[in-house]
């Protein structure tokens, strides 16, 4: 076995992986290691062939496997050790990880802070058991995305998408692209997952339906997928068995949600959040155990690839003070909560010194789509101020900024609450 | 006849609902757009909308089998499975680096197709 030290070590090489160890690389930590299964780094975003990220970091509109780039050269410019194709199988509470390659065997690395990012996997036909037969041409949309994208080949020819996250909507657009006949897109719920501008940039530049309220009922076919039934929803996202039809089809991409990847997190001993799937955090995006970060989409699944970058920045710096011993808790630990149509809100509890920082922002998403809201913040109960917004999509990640300022002129603050509500007679 | 048309600006994530009315290619007025990004939208959309096409192109002795692609500047809606077409045709040589041309104004749109990644030889 081999044994090493380091000062931070950086589980997963995607885009929260690279930024976090970029940035703690620039405030002054040089002894880093990224460690990533594949055989390259960049996570997800290679195979995401599309354009639209960057805007918000960038200011300007790239592809995914153009944002990748970017960070993989900067990591590489800084000599920042990566070790591939190097699967990580263990993390201790007291910050040792175990890991294992070909070239090397089994390592264990004592690490001085550790940054979890090792992102989300897809939601799957068993995770939402759809009755039927079990032929091949059930995907999920990312598998169909990597066969498309990175693999070179197209895996069907008549084609339905359950669920409209922004995967599925990317992916009935690239299918129609490469030629095959995208049939529908099927919602359970009133309104879609995804992306404005996708529904807009995939769906309808290509007339492709998005049948809102509809759900598989059934998959039918031996060997192959031979056909879809599909059924509309009652208001309780019940079928209505007497609007089922059957549609013929070879592939049926699900689109159905993303988890984060949490096993290692849980070794360690990491609590996470039933409602993001990820860990407790605080502002430095530090879990329960001391030393260990989490950022980007094992946190939380981010819309935007950009807020992922933001996010890990934060991780990255904190990281950083902490290997420094620069990292200071105020002993007080104030809860954030989400309030009134809030689904969540990151970091969950706010406990550092304030140091240099001006402003802590804080992302959430709504449980349900609101047209005209008020977006509230309270502490202790008490309102601390309130913005509008024309409308708050639970697809669309918001970020409102809570100003140090405004936190140095409360004492004994235990608690801060978000909610956002509709506004009267609008 | 005046017609009235509700778009999504797709300029940025944010996407304004923004209400468009126009006669012919005519615009008469446009309104609901946050900043000026979508105003110029809108007169597009409604005259001869517009997209960056990304894909993807097969490499010779590359450590993937396709890189990816994407035009350098928008071409029209219309125009997309032609330009598919033309890039599902050709096959390149790996190393290329990103922003590489690969094929020089596709369709006389005055947009090149370039790499968005760099794609090293296959190693062994």
């Amino acid at each position: 076995m081999l044994n090493l030290k380091k000062d931070l070590v950086v589980i997963g090489g995607g885009p929260a992986g690279l930024a976090a160890a970029k940035k703690a690389y620039d405030e002054g930590i040089e002894d880093v290691m990224i460690l990533e299964r594949d055989f390259e780094p960049g996570g997800i975003l290679p195979q995401c062939i599309h354009n639209g990220f960057g805007l918000h970091y960038f200011k300007e509109e790239l592809t995914g496997p153009e944002y990748a780039q970017r960070f993989i050269n900067d990591v590489k410019e800084r000599n920042i050790e990566i070790k591939l194709d190097t699967m990580v199988l263990d993390v201790t509470k007291d910050r040792k990880v175990y890991a294992m390659n070909k070239k090397e065997g089994f390592l264990e690395i004592e690490a001085g802070a550790v940054v979890l990012a090792m992102g989300c996997r897809e939601r799957t036909a068993g995770a939402i058991g759809i009755p039927g037969t079990r032929p091949a041409g059930v995907i999920t949309a990312g598998t169909a995305q990597r066969y498309t994208n990175i693999e070179g080949f197209v895996p069907g020819d008549e084609v339905i998408i359950l669920g409209s996250g922004d995967i599925g909507l990317i992916m009935a657009r690239r299918m129609k692209l490469e030629g095959a006949d995208v049939k529908a897109v099927c919602e359970l719920l009133p309104y879609t997952g995804g992306l404005t501008r996708n529904v807009v940039q995939c769906l309808e530049d290509y007339d492709i339906p998005l049948m809102l309220n509809h759900t598989v009922t059934a998959i039918k076919g031996e060997g192959r997928l031979e056909a879809v039934e599909i059924s509309e929803v009652d208001e309780n996202l019940k079928p209505i068995p007497e609007t089922a039809k059957t549609i013929k089809a070879d592939t049926l991409l699900l689109s159905v949600g993303l988890i984060p990847e949490n096993e290692l997190s849980k070794k360690a001993d990491v609590a996470l959040d039933d409602r993001t799937g990820g860990p407790i955090v605080n502002e430095g995006r530090e879990t329960n155990i001391e030393g260990i970060f989490a950022c980007g989409n094992v946190l939380h699944v981010h819309d935007l690839v950009d807020w992922v970058t933001e996010e890990s920045q934060i991780a990255g710096a904190h990281a950083a003070k902490y290997i420094k011993n620069n990292f200071e808790k105020t002993g007080k630990c104030a809860e954030v909560k989400a309030g009134e149509n809030v689904r969540y809100v990151i970091p969950q509890k706010i406990e550092l010194e304030a140091g240099d920082r001006k402003r802590i922002p804080l992302y959430m998403r709504v449980s349900t789509p609101l047209t005209a809201v008020d977006i509230n913040l309270y502490a202790d109960g008490e309102k601390l101020y309130s913005f509008s917004e024309p409308f708050a999509k639970p697809g669309e990640m918001i970020s409102v900024p809570l100003a140090q300022k405004t936190l140095d002129d409360l004492d004994d603050l235990s608690e801060i609450k978000v909610d956002i509500i509709e506004k009267e007679g609008e | 006849m005046i017609e009235t048309k509700t778009l999504t600006c797709v300029a940025c994530p944010k996407g304004c609902e923004v209400t468009v009315e126009y006669e012919g290619d005519e615009i008469i007025e446009i309104k609901g757009n946050a900043c000026p990004q979508g105003q110029s939208y809108a007169e597009e959309e409604i005259v001869a909308p517009t997209r960056i096409l990304p894909t993807t192109i097969r490499v010779k002795n590359g450590a993937l089998p396709l890189c990816p692609v994407k035009t350098t500047k928008q071409i029209p809606l219309e125009n997309m499975f032609e330009a598919m077409q033309i890039i599902g045709k050709k096959e390149i040589e790996a190393p290329v680096k990103m922003g590489e041309v690969l094929i020089e104004n596709i369709l006389d749109t005055g947009a090149d197709i370039v790499a968005t990644r760099d794609m090293p030889k296959e190693t062994y």
